[in-house]
């Protein structure tokens, strides 16, 4: 698992891709921190959070998109499958390399709260809370969109799929007034990565929404070895 | 070492593999040869654990590689047809990562070294893979297969694309590894096989149409062993000679003084052919074992086939 957790990550910084997530996530958690903390004069960074999640949904099918469809055209999965390790290694390799990636991308946002600390004192306590659920949200979005890279071959199509999906996801919430059915409602308020995240925000740690995020994870991965293990005996 | 019972691969109504069993020993060069999809590649994505049986078992040294998956393919080094190689990686990167994949337990430098050196790689050690040439590739991809020194290898094709020095290099290479590992390698190319190989297992539209050793394929195709003579003195009295002797099944005159014997096959028939011509007062000018060459086998077993 290790390493394929090392390839993964190196591979990203291989290519443009590693540098490009990087500079998107930067660029835009910066101009969202000027514009929602340095100009508006605020030391609380939920707005800045609240706007990235779209930024998110868009760099993460970047992340995954090639990382089970290049094997597969490459025919370097071949490598992988027989080699000794089980196919639960070799997905949670995968995921771990891109989560890694992810949390590199994430560790700007410990450098605007230092910043942020020269003026005033930041809410610390909401601040982590709110790190916490930006991991789980982006680990649950990459286990997703690597099922869906498991499912093609082609990087573009894993890509424009995996970013359907997080846009879908994203309008959960506003869909509900689609269908005015009480159940509908509540069943895309549960499923709603949003209003999950809303509570890391507000500087509540949920046992409800940690379980909801872990459960995607696992869920999506379990989905990925699946898809893997089918291949295998069709 | 290698036990291959009863395999059996559908893809929807179709059989790619239908029935095959064979084992390799120890030590032993098993060459794989069919035509064009015969079937050869999807039994050995099998073997490998790549690809699951619709019926049969695979065992690799007792270790079955749908039971114990990790034992089995820890043993396997496996070349696909097409090497499994990340582009944007060097060569020393790429061999180093599937050492770790392989969870191999040497030390990692030495041994990174010592592959390369085998395959003669060590020049390009820090080029990136995807500048490097075919020939060049297909020896990294040899190199990842070598990883840890696997008892069993398994190679699929791994001479296609190359040119002929880089053939006789690659061949040298698996005959010289056949001394301490099993192998099973195919090709579609004959004369590869025989010069590479201790046995051969011809496969054609998924079943096995013969399984011998290199030297007794031809006799074990056509039922019969077969003589090729040159003999002094008259037709009539030749053949009545020969005819007499015990075992031989058919006698054909060829141009001038050449003739070809059919016999039964197990039995040795050039002393009993040797005595009746000096009887008859006939010399032998030439006699020597005049099988079908591999080529003629292979034909002939694949006739019909799709190639």
């Amino acid at each position: 698992m290790g390493a394929i957790i090392k390839r993964e990550l190196s591979s990203y910084f291989n290519s443009a891709i590693g540098y490009i997530v990087l500079a998107v996530f930067t660029f835009f958690s910066g101009l969202f921190f000027y514009m929602y903390c340095l100009l508006s004069n605020t030391a609380s960074m939920s707005y800045v959070f609240l706007s990235m999640l779209m930024i998110v949904m868009l760099v993460i099918p970047i992340i995954t998109m090639r990382s089970f469809s290049e094997e597969r055209k490459q025919k370097t999965d071949q490598a992988l499958l027989t080699a000794p390790i089980s196919l639960t290694e070799m997905v949670m390799g995968k995921f771990l390399g891109a989560f890694l990636l992810y949390c590199i991308c994430n560790a700007v946002y410990v450098l605007y709260a230092v910043i942020l600390a020269f003026y005033t004192t930041p809410d610390w306590a909401v601040f982590f809370t709110t790190m916490l659920g930006m991991l789980l949200m982006g680990g649950a979005l990459i286990a997703i969109d690597l099922f869906i890279s498991s499912l093609t071959e082609s990087q573009v199509i894993a890509a424009v799929m995996s970013i359907g999906v997080g846009l879908l996801i994203y309008m959960l919430d506003s869909l509900s007034n689609v269908i005015n059915a009480e159940w509908f409602t509540s069943f895309l308020h549960n499923i709603s990565f949003d209003a999950h995240f809303t509570n890391f925000i507000n500087g509540i740690i949920n046992l409800t929404s940690v379980v909801f995020f872990l459960s995607v994870i696992a869920i999506f991965l379990f989905l990925c070895i699946r898809v893997f293990e089918k291949r295998r005996w069709s | 070492m290698i036990e291959v019972k009863n395999l059996t691969k559908r893809y929807g109504g179709v059989k790619a593999v239908d029935d095959i069993s064979f084992t390799a020993e120890g030590g032993e060069v098993v060459g794989l040869l069919g035509p064009n999809g015969a079937g050869k590649s999807t039994t050995m994505n099998i073997i490998t654990g790549y690809l699951g049986a619709t019926e049969g078992t695979v065992l690799i040294d007792g270790a079955d590689i749908l039971e114990s998956p990790k034992k089995a393919k820890a043993k396997i080094g496996y070349l696909p047809e097409q090497p499994p190689l990340y582009q944007d990686m060097t060569v020393r990167r790429y061999l180093e990562f599937i050492f770790d994949l392989k969870k191999v337990r040497l030390p990692k430098k030495e041994h990174v070294s010592e592959v390369m050196e085998i395959v003669k790689i060590s020049d390009v050690a820090d080029r990136v893979i995807k500048n490097l040439s075919k020939g060049y590739r297909q020896r990294v991809g040899f190199a990842g297969a070598l990883m840890g020194n696997p008892p069993v290898l398994i190679l699929d094709e791994p001479t296609v694309g190359l040119d002929p020095k880089q053939i006789i290099d690659i061949r040298k290479l698996i005959k010289s590894l056949g001394k301490k590992h099993t192998i099973i390698f195919s090709s579609h190319v004959l004369s590869e096989v025989s010069a590479v190989c201790d046995r051969i297992v011809m496969i054609n539209n998924g079943r096995i149409v013969a399984d011998a050793k290199t030297g007794e394929l031809s006799e074990a195709v056509s039922g019969s062993g077969i003589l090729a003579l040159e003999v002094e003195g008259s037709a009539g009295a030749v053949r009545e000679a020969i005819s007499a002797v015990e075992g031989v099944k058919r006698v054909s005159k060829g141009n001038g003084q050449s003739y070809t014997v059919e016999y039964e096959s197990g039995c040795d028939i050039r002393r009993g052919i040797f005595n009746a011509l000096a009887k008859a007062n006939c010399p032998i000018l030439m006699m020597r074992p005049g099988g079908l060459t591999l080529e003629e086998s292979f034909l002939k077993l694949t006739e019909g086939g799709e190639d």
